[in-house]
């Protein structure tokens, strides 16, 4: 069942690829479980800078690569009881794990025993999930179903406004984040 | 193995270059976003990949044939692809960091943890063990993660994904609020 698809390049790119997000998310402390315990105690905003100067950064270049034709977009479908169900249980979730999935992956490979326990969980997740997806197919999925929108294309607001508005707040919230706050992380001796 | 210098401006300097400003890392995670789009057409996201192991780990409990049968494994099958070995890069990765930067430690209770809810080993590795089942539900159930939502669809200004972040941490906020405070 276990099914080699892909050709040699594209494990070679995930690989890479994946080695790269690990190592930007270790050097970022966002694999650190009291950085992101933190962010949602509003105690360090760590998570809140990596992640925004990631849209930020990330959305400006993959707008220049779709407007050239060099990328596609690939947008998730927006069925928003489930989204809003699923990110009230990611939520919760998160917090009690004290990972999300691609930090906690990334936190096994430093050493983190409880991380690893959690990617169990995460499995069994997935299990679970599997096995109640027809329920929630007839149930949950189909409400509330917008389709693959985009909020440029929801509001008329072209995607450059979005971004510089986007710069703009992520800026004047950090600059005030910087000069109020002392990150946990840097107060505590470094391991 | 590692040793520990004794020499304090040698460790600063070094812890200096170890700790990159959050704000490169992020943009750093934007640059490879437009690697991964350009090169691979795809986002990046975990929980996807993580589902397609969830289908290998149930045949075991399940038989190869349920698990074929299923409706959401079909779409999402046990498959060795790009993403999958994505997950394994995203592990070594982060490897390679803490262990290049000596931050390799192995750790079963952090600070935080400790100091709300004590040294119990089995409380963590239990909390752990049914966040991780959690997480992973509202993922899936939301159609992605904090790297397949969060950063991919909110750098594509998808509704769902701003969506999501506007619900997840408002709800992490509340419950970080609600489980680590001790109440008065």
């Amino acid at each position: 069942m276990f099914i080699i698809m892909v050709g040699l390049t594209f494990a070679a790119f995930g690989l890479l690829f994946g080695f790269a997000f690990g190592w930007l998310l270790h050097r970022g402390k966002v694999t650190d479980y009291n950085v992101i315990i933190d962010q949602f105690l509003l105690r360090d905003f760590t998570v809140l800078k990596v992640m925004l100067t990631a849209i930020i950064v990330g959305g400006v270049g993959v707008l220049a690569l779709h407007q050239s034709g060099w990328a596609n977009y690939h947008i998730k479908d927006a069925n928003l009881l489930a989204v809003g169900l699923g990110a009230s249980i990611f939520g919760v979730g998160m917090v009690i794990y004290g990972y999300c999935p691609g930090t906690g992956l990334a936190a096994i490979g430093t050493g983190s025993i409880h991380a690893l326990v959690g990617a169990f969980g995460m499995i069994t997740g997935g299990i679970l999930y599997a096995l109640s997806f027809d329920w929630m197919q007839a149930h949950v999925l189909a409400v509330w179903r917008f389709g693959k929108v985009r909020l440029p294309d929801l509001t008329g607001i072209p995607d450059l406004v979005w971004f510089i508005g986007l710069t703009a707040i992520a800026t004047a919230f950090f600059v005030f984040i910087e000069r109020h706050t002392v990150p946990p992380h840097l107060r505590r001796s470094p391991r | 193995m590692v040793t520990h210098t004794s020499d304090l401006s040698y460790s600063l300097s070094y812890s200096h270059t170890v700790d990159w400003s959050p704000y490169l890392a992020g943009a750093g995670i934007g640059v490879l976003s437009w690697i991964v789009f350009a090169v691979v057409d795809q986002p990046i996201g975990i929980t996807t990949a993580l589902s397609q192991l969830s289908a290998g780990a149930a045949i075991p409990f399940l038989g190869s044939d349920a698990v074929s049968a299923n409706s959401y494994w079909a779409g999402n099958p046990f498959v060795l692809d790009y993403g999958v070995i994505f997950l394994a890069g995203t592990l070594l990765g982060a490897f390679a960091s803490a262990l290049l930067s000596r931050r390799f430690h192995i750790e079963t209770i952090p600070s935080v943890w400790r100091e709300r809810f004590g040294p119990s080993v089995a409380k963590r590795l239990s909390a752990a063990f049914l966040g991780g089942i959690l997480t992973m539900f509202g993922a899936r159930l939301a159609g992605g993660c904090t790297s397949g939502h969060g950063i991919s669809g909110g750098l594509q200004l998808a509704l769902s994904s701003w969506v999501f972040l506007a619900v997840m941490f408002p709800v992490g906020i509340a419950t970080a609020h609600l489980t680590f405070q001790r109440q008065a």
